[in-house]
């Protein structure tokens, strides 16, 4: 008889290889499952258990997940598009270009990266009106939502550097009124424009800097606030569930007691 | 798997859990296959931006009878002999480095590894494999020279001569 799909798994699971990477080994006891979770350095951030109903779409409406899948999304294809973008003035808007008609589909990578950044900023916000009308920002998650603005932030100035880099006039335009826009800042105004720009106008050393932020320091910022953010749901009590939060159970309690009470 | 039960009859016994397991592998299969060939595709340029193969030496009269002429931007001798003007690579043939042309010693010498070539691009001793190819030379309708890089000819043969 063939050997059945799981069964070549198991198979697998028994080699010396894989136990010598994932060393928590086979088994569906509570204790096995746990340590397979707590075992693995990328999913140990998360709660080694979780309420069943915090896993349907009616409770998070998976926001949160979806904006990381985004954020994945524009990892996987700004690699690429970074193979055939070189960020000097007489480059980019070429480049840019190349990658629209030329490179073996530059156009979906480069369009996939476009609609997946819109989609990430929107999923931001819906994820944050969700937590908000949820009321899931509350004690003891206050901290949590405060990483998440800074998330905002960063998502914001991703796509802010992202749209100079395109250099045409679109771009140009829009870098030379947002610079403008932070030179409004009270006494220092200026000063952060001349730092951001690396000058007094949107040029050659603007482009690389926006460059190095958009595709360096923005995306590493943003992995090190969200694997935070991801460590802090395991340690504020795993996902807001209003039915299971202490205030919740303790009123449910008295008035079980009182109910009690009264049926003495 | 076909089974056969103890009356003979044959019966189909894959799950449907099964079935859906072996269709989610293979589609993963197809799609990890589709992302290679992509990023192959995408991976090789299609338009480069390098310079043209065929270099203009410009006018013969430049290049004075016994002399050899290093062009260090294209990589290439322009050799005026007896027999004609000819061109040669000057890019050794052992790494690549760039050689020079050493007047006192009548050689081509290569800094790298102490590749030595004769004016034909003979190699005399060191490291280099081949001889340093000849390369096609011709006259354009203006009466320039030109010498195509890519485009290997056989050395001292009298068609790879351009005669003025």
């Amino acid at each position: 008889m063939a050997k059945t799909v799981d069964q070549y798994f198991d198979g697998l699971r028994g080699t010396r290889v894989w136990r010598s990477i994932f060393r928590s080994g086979t088994g569906s006891s509570t204790l096995k499952r746990a340590l397979a979770i707590q075992q693995n350095v990328f999913l140990h951030l998360f709660s080694t258990k979780v309420r069943t109903r915090m896993l349907s779409f009616s409770a998070t409406w998976y926001l949160g997940t979806l904006t990381l899948g985004t954020f994945f999304i524009l990892v996987a294809t700004g690699i690429p598009l970074m193979f055939y973008y070189h960020p000097s003035v007489p480059q980019a808007y070429a480049d840019t270009k190349d990658l629209q008609f030329v490179v073996s589909s530059g156009l979906f990578l480069r369009n996939l990266h476009r609609w997946s950044a819109h989609a990430m900023v929107f999923l931001v916000f819906a994820h944050m009106f969700k937590v908000f009308y949820r009321g899931a920002y509350r004690t003891p998650r206050e901290f949590n939502w405060v990483i998440g603005v800074v998330l905002l932030l960063i998502t914001l100035l991703l796509s802010y550097t992202g749209y100079l880099l395109p250099w045409d006039q679109l771009a140009y335009w829009a870098i030379t009124v947002g610079s403008n826009i932070a030179s409004a800042v009270p006494l220092m105004g200026n000063k952060i424009r001349f730092l951001m720009l690396g000058g007094n106008a949107v040029n050659a050393n603007a482009l690389l800097r926006f460059y190095v932020l958009h595709c360096m320091i923005l995306p590493l910022a943003a992995m090190f606030f969200v694997a935070i953010h991801f460590w802090r749901i395991r340690k504020d009590g795993g996902l807001y569930s209003h039915a299971s939060e202490p205030e919740t159970v303790r009123a449910k309690a008295a008035m079980g007691d009182a109910s009690a009470k009264e049926a003495q | 798997m076909i089974d056969e039960d103890k009356t003979g009859n044959v019966e189909d016994t894959v799950s449907r859990r099964h079935f859906f397991a072996k269709l989610g592998l293979g589609s993963l299969g197809i799609a990890a296959a589709g992302t290679a060939a992509f990023a192959y595709q995408f991976l090789e340029p299609n338009v480069l931006y390098e310079p043209s193969p065929v270099v203009n030496a410009g006018k013969p009269d430049r290049y004075p009878l016994d002399s050899v002429t290093l062009d260090v931007n294209s990589g290439i001798y322009i050799i005026h002999s007896q027999e004609g003007y000819f061109s040669l690579s000057a890019v050794c043939t052992h790494l690549g480095c760039l050689t020079a042309w050493k007047p006192e010693l009548g050689i081509i010498a290569c800094p790298c590894h102490g590749s030595r070539f004769k004016q034909d691009g003979e190699k005399i001793e060191g490291p280099a494999p081949r001889p340093l190819p000849w390369k096609r030379i011709w006259l354009n309708d203006d009466g320039d020279l030109l010498v195509d890089r890519s485009t290997d000819v056989p050395p001292l043969q009298r068609d790879s001569f351009v005669r003025v």
